[in-house]
């Protein structure tokens, strides 16, 4: 029987028989149909994705014609900054690698953002992020954003200046390490409402929070409720991108519009970030190193199919390293990640990446 | 999209499954998808606009001639078509739409 060669969620090189394949591709799209609660794949689509997984052809892509709009996280970081962005710390600044993405690399959209990529670090500095998106917006023609992350960890003990719930919560100190979460995510929301103000005054085309909810549901709040002040108040589009598939529950009791946050998956998280005012949502889907990136693959198209089944505004799937059906590697395997990219908008009937 | 490396992250995907910015219509297809216009909607708005079908938004072919017609800006170094600004404001009445640096520049423009 003829064998297939194609990788694991770790993007070491592995070979399977179409048996195999179309196997993994099954147990992949029913882990997720259990997980969420949500549809499988149909037949057809797990044929898809065996003819794109079974072809020796080293790229995949989308059928001419349904071309999807990419928005980037991270800004030009992987351009100028190291390994910490997958950056190749090219001898470029900030703006000739923006303009590199629009023009070289013909990118739908772009942002600009902090190097560290944090609201925190970035506020201090909004007088030169201003001063870039505003430069920016004079040679650009692509709709420019500026993107950050709440990452609320930062407002915690040593970084910050409330109480740590990972030092609160193994004493059993549950009650203190709520009541730190529910203060630090105060001072969160707020930052990042002045921030966007700041860089709406900049003129920027729109705003990216990005990695959302990446320290629990406390994140995932201050967001959401900053989302809901700027778009109220100014009208101004949103773009909430997660960090990770799940909403981790390190407060456990937080909700937004009556709704728990802990334990949400894509497609609920979806319905929150449209009641706050979002334009584009992002969801998340991790992969999981020890399976094929068969597997992977069919597990994540089939949660984004279920977020843009329920979706009223546009959605970009994350397929960044270690998310939607990508490799969890330092540098990423292009057979892969187009493969990806490409089922994400044929099967998962994604807006945009 | 997500974070990776240059050639193995952005330029994977914007080969497989992007527009293609302003080389074809990708930066108009995106100004839409910012009112919450979902794809089918973002490029068939951008297309009745525009003057061609939904398939012509993605060929670059086709695009890059239109593109410099319009005077909205090209991918490649044009001397004398329109520039960053200039093609916003072009771009801004051509797709109905309000792109805030466009306003800032009439703001300016009117003291």
């Amino acid at each position: 029987m003829s064998t297939i060669l194609t990788r694991m969620g770790d993007a070491a090189t592995v070979e399977m028989t179409p048996d195999q394949l179309r196997r993994d591709l099954v147990e992949g799209s029913e882990a997720a149909a259990a997980k969420g609660r949500i549809p499988a794949l149909e037949e057809r689509e797990v044929d898809y994705l065996l003819d794109m997984f079974a072809s020796p052809s080293r790229v995949w892509g989308v059928e001419r014609g349904h071309e999807a709009v990419l928005t980037k996280d991270g800004s030009a970081n992987t351009i100028y900054s190291s390994r910490l962005s997958s950056g190749v710390a090219a001898p470029l600044g900030r703006e000739a690698a923006v303009r590199l993405f629009e023009t070289a690399f013909a990118f739908d959209t772009m942002e600009v953002g902090h190097t560290d990529y944090s609201v925190k670090p970035a506020k201090f500095l909004a007088t030169l992020e201003r001063e870039h998106v505003e430069l920016l917006q004079q040679v650009t023609i692509l709709p420019l954003f500026y993107g950050f992350m709440p990452n609320l960890g930062l407002y915690y003990r040593p970084e910050g200046p409330f109480p740590n719930p990972s030092d609160l919560l193994p004493q059993g100190k549950i009650a203190e390490a709520r009541e730190a979460q529910e203060q630090a995510l105060e001072a969160c929301r707020a930052d990042i409402v002045w921030l966007s103000r700041q860089m709406i005054e900049a003129t920027t085309d729109g705003l990216n929070y990005d990695t959302v909810a990446s320290t629990g549901d406390a994140d995932f709040l201050a967001a959401l409720q900053a989302c809901e002040t700027v778009t109220s108040t100014t009208g101004h589009p949103v773009e909430i991108g997660m960090a990770s598939e799940m909403v981790l529950g390190f407060h456990g009791e937080l909700e937004y519009d009556g709704v728990r946050l802990a334990g949400l998956w894509p497609h609920q998280q979806l319905k929150l970030a449209e009641k706050a005012g979002a334009a584009i949502f992002g969801p998340v889907v991790n992969t999981n190193t020890r399976k094929s990136c068969a597997w992977n693959v069919a597990r994540a198209v089939t949660f984004v199919k279920a977020v843009t089944a329920a979706a009223a505004i546009p959605i970009h799937a994350n397929v960044g390293l270690g998310v939607g059906g990508v490799p969890m590697c330092e540098v990423a395997p292009a057979d892969m990640v187009t493969r990806a990219s490409a089922a994400m908008i044929e099967i998962g009937r994604a807006d945009g990446l | 999209m997500g974070v990776g490396d240059p050639s193995g992250m952005g330029m994977a995907h914007a080969l497989a499954s992007s527009m293609g910015g302003i080389k074809t219509a990708g930066d108009l297809v995106a100004r839409m998808q910012l009112t919450k216009m979902r794809l089918p909607e973002a490029k068939r708005h951008v297309a009745d606009k525009l003057g061609v079908s939904v398939f012509d938004l993605s060929d670059s072919a086709v695009m890059r001639t239109l593109r410099e017609a319009l005077d909205i800006g090209v991918v490649t170094g044009v001397p004398g078509v329109a520039k960053g600004l200039e093609a916003k404001v072009r771009i801004a009445d051509l797709l109905g739409v309000t792109i805030p640096c466009v306003e800032r520049l009439k703001r300016k423009m009117a003291r």
